[in-house]
């Protein structure tokens, strides 16, 4: 219903597409290494932000709920993963048992912040999600007693990689002459999970489901007269986009293997939300463009800025930090100032955040 | 032309016995009464008028009915069974469908899109379905779209299937909403002014539009205040004032009534309305 090219006029021409963009995304890995080592470790954690952004498109883009607690859901994730693969409880379940468990519990979450704020739209929804995610947190700083849960604050460690068969994601390992390093296979099964993950958006987006949560998204009054049974559909995005949270975070204690309360602040909800609003809610490549774009320029002026102000000043006058937050508040405001719809805006454009009569 | 999927529902071929069945409506906001004790019966096939000054409670007995708002007292008895303490949703789904006298449609969807939303309630792919896109849902998609399309082309819009609902014309957009109703599969539709700021040429279209929906087996009950289509397109017409029924009757009747007179013009005028 919503093709990005035309692809009836140029078939060859998209399927050489496809299979560049195949190509250069299978050997991004090594060209990256070359680089440096660390290039992978941050594109892995790039993908992962792809998953939350477009987790959090399905509730924010798609039935216009704004919810700035959807780090708790990553969070859960991560928890679910962390407690059923570590020394903590001497539990070692292999990661294809935890990841739908992990999806399941966030799942559950997201039902759970669904359920009472149905009659809440736009800054009030906004408050008692931000709410939500918070109570999460210090839920998860605070759970080492009486019984110790999560460890309180010192977080969980020596969480188990992924492992298939015998071979573990830790490790680096060499088939047919090419070292695979353990960042390189989480890549490439990232990679496999996004394609999953964006197949299954564009395919709810353009569905019943999808058109029910559009629907609630530009006008809630008109589409429960049309016969929608809103509430069901807002649980229903509420769990959707969590679960895929969920999913995230399991892959992100098993990337890490450490996590700490500290890594699911406010921040990255903003973070989240940012990269929806700045690719353009709705729009699912939109947003994978926004969740690439603030996942890598920050890294690349970390990389950048230090040497660059030693080649004009001959020192450092401000520290690459300060300069990655200025720059980055910078471009949300040019931003909302010249495409307030996002880079790549979705034909329908959203009206939660514009107020609404 | 004959509505496509027209007369698919059960129940609607009982010509003339009672559809709806009112019983003592009451609303009130505040210290407003918007509804007093409003009784009345709709009969299958007829086209029912719903008249009054402006604020005399139509729209909110719209609202009440569609379960927008709960009644304060009375029942509606829709098909037989009570519509009482039912959601919108519900009761979309019982088969009454509704446009808005302040137009709402879903503005930053296609026109096909509008309509396809129309026909959530009658179709069944969850999420899974949605997901896998299994045969079934695939054959219930194209379904949606082609019935989705016909109505589009039987209100007349089809042209502008792909443009966005809020950059069609205005009259488009009462038409596209009667066409998303219509995709409800509803036995009854209930439509808020739907030729409020239309000029005569496409008043007079969309008497040939409703009668063409009467025509197919859909009820439809009709809040207007452009009094020529009223007179000449309802059969029986329900005159409230100030949240109270005041007269009930053929136009010809109604509009010999002192009181709707009255409530009209504050005095002792006649009217006269002639068919165009």
């Amino acid at each position: 219903m919503r093709p990005l090219i035309d692809t009836s006029r140029h078939p060859a021409l998209v399927w050489a597409g496809v299979a560049i963009v195949g190509l250069a995304l299978l050997v991004l890995p090594f060209a990256l290494t070359g680089v440096g080592t660390a290039w992978v470790r941050i594109t892995n954690l790039a993908i992962l932000f792809v998953f939350l952004a477009l987790g959090l498109n399905i509730v924010v883009g798609f039935a216009g709920l704004l919810d700035l607690g959807y780090i708790a859901f990553y969070a859960v994730g991560a928890y679910v993963y962390a407690l059923l693969a570590s020394p903590h409880f001497g539990i070692h379940l292999p990661f294809w048992v935890i990841l739908p468990i992990g999806a399941a519990v966030a799942c559950l979450f997201g039902a759970m912040l669904g359920a009472p704020t149905l009659k809440l739209r736009g800054d009030y929804l906004a408050i008692v999600t931000l709410g939500f995610g918070e109570i999460v947190r210090i839920f998860m700083n605070n759970l080492s007693q009486p019984v110790n849960i999560t460890n309180g604050p010192q977080g969980i460690t020596l969480i188990d990689p992924f492992r298939i068969g015998g071979m573990s994601f830790r490790n680096a390992d060499t088939f047919l002459g090419i070292t695979f390093t353990g960042p390189i296979k989480y890549y490439y099964f990232l990679l496999a999970i996004l394609l999953v993950v964006i197949v299954i958006n564009l395919r709810l987006q353009d569905s019943r489901i999808g058109r029910a949560w559009e629907a609630i998204r530009e006008d809630e009054i008109a589409a429960r007269a049309m016969g929608i049974n809103t509430r069901n559909m807002k649980l229903l995005a509420f769990a959707m986009g969590a679960s895929f949270g969920g999913v995230a975070g399991g892959m992100f204690s098993a990337m890490q293997g450490f996590i700490s309360p500290e890594s699911f602040i406010l921040l990255e909800s903003i973070m989240v939300l940012s990269m929806v609003v700045l690719g353009g809610m709705g729009n699912i490549w939109g947003v994978i463009v926004g969740a690439l774009l603030l996942s890598f320029v920050p890294e690349i002026l970390r990389y950048t800025v230090e040497p660059a102000q030693r080649a004009l000043f001959g020192k450092m006058l401000v520290e690459p930090e300060v300069i990655r937050m200025l720059l980055f508040g910078f471009a949300l405001v040019l931003m909302m100032l010249f495409r307030p719809a996002g880079l790549l805006p979705s034909a329908t454009r959203r009206r939660e955040l514009e107020g609404r009569s | 032309m004959s509505r496509p999927g027209g007369g698919a529902l059960p129940g609607q071929s009982n010509e003339g016995s009672a559809l709806l069945v009112a019983r003592g409506i009451a609303k009130r906001f505040g210290g407003v009464q918007a509804l007093a004790d409003v009784s009345f019966e709709i009969r299958s096939g007829e086209i029912y008028g719903l008249i009054g000054p402006n604020g005399a409670g139509k729209t909110t007995l719209f609202n009440v009915l569609t379960g927008i708002y709960p009644p304060d007292g009375g029942t509606f008895t829709f098909a037989g069974q009570t519509l009482g303490g039912l959601k919108p949703n519900d009761v979309a789904a019982r088969g009454v469908a509704r446009t808005f006298q302040n137009i709402r449609l879903f503005g930053n969807l296609s026109a096909l899109e509008n309509v396809m939303i129309g026909r959530h309630v009658r179709t069944r792919a969850g999420v899974f379905g949605a997901m896998l896109r299994d045969a079934r849902t695939r054959r219930e998609e194209r379904g949606i779209e082609q019935r989705a399309f016909e109505l589009l082309e039987y209100v007349g819009v089809a042209k502008r299937a792909n443009d966005l609902a809020r950059h069609l014309p205005y009259g488009d957009q009462r038409r596209l909403e009667i066409a998303r109703a219509l995709a409800t599969d509803p036995q009854l539709l209930a439509l808020d002014e739907p030729a409020a700021g239309m000029n005569a040429t496409e008043t007079a279209s969309l008497k040939g539009l409703l009668e063409a929906i009467r025509g197919d087996g859909t009820t439809i009950l009709l809040i207007e205040h452009d009094m020529k289509l009223v007179m000449s397109v309802c059969d029986r017409v329900l005159v409230l004032d100030y949240g109270k029924k005041i007269a009930e009757g053929s136009s010809a009747e109604v509009q010999k009534d002192p009181q709707v007179i009255a409530a009209y013009l504050g005095g002792d005028v006649s009217l006269s309305f002639k068919e165009t």
